[in-house]
């Protein structure tokens, strides 16, 4: 029972980090159809803010450093994302297999960058008090930091969800998203909604960036480390699908810690990838469907 | 031996979308040789050697600082009047974290530059590339980094430590301390696969407890599975052989619960001074590391190395094994040619055979046939400051054993060419 518990919180907590790094991706990606490989990077820009934070501004105030950063990582790894929709991407909207050479070079770029700026040694973000400690439920502990993890991904989620359900500007998003052309001729402003959504799916990424840099390594190489699953959600999920994207990190994450448990870590990740190759000869589209622009149309 | 791959995924992309491409864009302009004068003064007052190590792709991380420990022995050799009364001029070329490309880069280094040496190599597969082509050439090759074992080869020196020297030493250590319920855990790859084959025949002759043995991927950061099994297995001591960005995770995950190290303490083979700022000092202060040398090793040739070095790179730039070994190559051979009193290759073997320097690490020997070096095992602290304190050393330098024919228990290990390449130098 302690074990089967633990490893269902296990899950849980891995299936927030999915969820975390893929939900910018269901809107670069999912629903712009942007094989955007950079979005790692984004994560990793992410990561450094609170790391420069930190050392800089709140050398003393490392709580403080990492509740400030989540808003300023968002907005920085959301402004390079608007540049980089706006410089190159909106360019190739019709040609989605290219913006997969194009955005991986960036990738690169951006990792160049970080070593330049931060030098190839990993940097260390200190766990603020706070979050140092955990809680012991029904035999099952649980960090801080995790925890810290999926009430982010929990607030995320409701934020996009009001997002965009309940303001114009997600709605504008949806309807651009949905068909271009007939949002284009009901006179909405089709570029500025592509940045838009170009920021909000970039800066999310910048928030994964923040949780992940509480619980693994922060370097240039530290996007590498999470795009693949990033992918996977958004893949498995249904392009574009909110809902697709929760069941799909989900259903990983807890298959992902179960069958780790009763094998090995290697094989944990070869059968999650068995089951998405097996999973998708049944459902192509993803759990969730729903024609959109790109690579589903 | 070490790697630090960032994640499969990148590689997996690269070949998925041309890497070919992009090899050929960077290899172009990496290749640039930086030599000491702009027109070399061939042959006359100077000797070429090569400098071999990854100054691109995920290696990198590591190998720049070896590079730059061997170019500050040339340097320091040059400023007191060279090699036989010749400058030594350096040839540095970029192996691109690529077995091939070291293979094709140290052939370039011997048959076309002309290099009386080469320096270099990191991973173990870096140097299984180079191998034959040392080997085929007849040349000389200095590889600086602790490895696996089960290796010897006739123009390879090898002065970082065996597994005798790294391994062993730590688990006498273990054993003495009453440390003997031990969990194992490594990255997927040759050398944690290989040390801990050897970890386990030592835990069964000498009464240690192998719990559970566990692999994480190279770069791989989903750790709480892992860390769970630790916790839940109780064991004494984590015996880790992870490389790169997992050490980070786990270490996090491993203090995030609770752990300290009055519960469970673990010993690191793949983590010196420069990856602990990485890691967080936090997470690491009171864990236990097993090298040959520290950056607080007390002798007064220590002393000099660092201030040399941190005069040359930056007062913050941390010394660590692998750059120790990679500064120490050069005087190794040096010396070797000295005695020798000629450049020539099988000289310069002959001459290396038991030839005996000061280092920063202690006084060094050149085993006299299996082409490594005696060293000190020294087991470290990692504490607050990031440095690492030694807490126990094996009192004299430990003899070279690479398919380890001193331990009883550990018959049977070295099997095949291991056994042969063994066998040709008893």
């Amino acid at each position: 029972m302690g074990t089967l518990l633990s490893n269902l919180y296990i899950g849980v907590t891995l299936a927030s980090i999915f969820l975390l790094v893929g939900l910018g991706l269901t809107f670069t990606f999912g629903q712009m159809g942007v094989i955007n490989m950079a979005h790692g990077e984004f994560i990793m820009a992410g990561a450094y803010v609170p790391f420069v934070l930190q050392t800089t501004v709140f050398a003393s105030l490392q709580g403080v450093a990492l509740i400030v950063a989540l808003p300023v990582a968002f907005v920085v790894a959301g402004l390079l994302g608007v540049v980089l929709e706006r410089v190159l991407l909106r360019r190739m909207y019709d040609r989605p297999l290219d913006t997969l050479l194009v955005t991986f070079g960036i990738s690169l770029l951006l990792q160049q960058a970080a070593k330049d700026l931060f030098s190839a040694n990993n940097k260390d973000v200190v766990t603020p008090t706070f979050l140092r400690g955990q809680w012991s439920v029904l035999g099952v502990s649980m960090t801080h930091t995790r925890l810290f993890v999926v009430l982010l991904v929990a607030l995320a989620l409701l934020g996009v969800w009001v997002f965009l359900t309940r303001l114009p500007a997600g709605r504008r998003m949806r309807a651009v998203m949905q068909n271009r052309d007939l949002a284009a001729v009901s006179g909405l402003p089709t570029a500025r909604v592509d940045a838009t959504t170009f920021f909000l799916g970039s800066g999310l990424a910048g928030l994964a960036g923040v949780a992940v840099a509480l619980i693994g390594p922060i370097g240039y190489g530290t996007g590498t480390a999470y795009i693949l699953s990033a992918f996977l959600v958004v893949i498995v999920g249904g392009f574009g699908k909110l809902r697709g994207a929760f069941i799909a990190a989900l259903v990983l994450g807890v298959l992902n810690a179960y069958i780790e448990h009763f094998t090995s870590s290697t094989i944990g990740k070869a059968a999650v990838f068995a089951f998405v190759i097996l999973f998708l000869q049944f459902r192509p589209n993803g759990i969730v469907s729903l024609r959109t622009r790109g690579l589903t149309a | 031996m070490r790697m630090r791959a960032q994640g499969t995924w990148r590689l997996v992309t690269a070949g998925m979308i041309g890497a070919s491409l992009l090899a050929a864009g960077c290899s172009s302009s990496s290749s640039t040789t930086e030599s000491g004068g702009a027109g070399s003064k061939s042959g006359g007052n100077t000797v070429k050697v090569g400098v071999l190590q990854s100054l691109s792709g995920t290696m990198a991380i590591s190998e720049v600082a070896v590079r730059d420990s061997a170019l500050l022995a040339i340097e320091e050799i040059n400023a007191s009047g060279g090699v036989l009364g010749k400058q030594i001029e350096p040839l540095v070329e970029d192996g691109e974290s690529k077995p091939e490309v070291f293979a094709q880069k140290a052939e370039k280094l011997i048959t076309s530059d002309k290099a009386s040496v080469v320096f270099g190599g990191w991973t173990s597969s870096s140097r299984k590339a180079m191998k034959p082509v040392v080997e085929g050439t007849k040349s000389l090759l200095f590889y600086p980094v602790q490895y696996e074992g089960l290796e010897v080869s006739p123009n390879i020196f090898y002065t970082g430590a065996t597994t005798n020297q790294q391994i062993i030493p730590a688990l006498d250590y273990l054993k003495e301390k009453g440390l003997t319920k031990v969990f194992l855990v490594g990255s997927d790859y040759v050398f944690p696969r290989t040390a801990n084959k050897e970890i386990k025949a030592y835990a069964n002759a000498n009464g240690l407890e192998v719990v559970d043995e566990q692999y994480l991927q190279l770069g791989d950061t989903n750790v709480q599975g892992i860390v769970n099994k630790v916790l839940d297995k109780k064991p004494q001591v984590v015996f880790n052989t992870l490389n790169g960005d997992s050490n980070v995770s786990f270490f996090k995950e491993l203090k995030a619960k609770g752990n300290t190290t009055s519960a469970i303490q673990t010993v690191s083979v793949s983590i010196a001074e420069e990856e602990v700022p990485g890691v967080g000092v936090d997470n690491l202060a009171g864990h236990l590391v097993s090298w040959n040398y520290y950056q607080t090793t007390d002798n007064p040739r220590n002393k000099a190395f660092v201030a040399a070095y941190q005069k040359e790179y930056g007062a913050n730039k941390p010394t660590s094994d692998p750059m120790q070994a990679g500064y120490n190559s050069v005087y190794i051979w040096k010396a070797a040619v000295e005695k020798a009193g000629s450049f020539d290759v099988e000289k310069v073997k002959a001459a290396a055979a038991g030839i005996t320097i000061e280092t920063p690490e202690g006084t060094l020997t050149v085993h006299p046939k299996n082409h490594h070096v005696f060293k000190t095992a020294r087991i470290g602290m990692i504490n607050p400051k990031g440095q690492i304190d030694e807490v126990w050393n094996s009192g004299k330098p430990v003899a070279p054993d690479p398919c380890l024919d001193s331990y009883s228990w550990a018959s049977g290990l070295a099997t095949g060419q291991a056994r042969a390449e063994c066998d040709a130098v008893k």
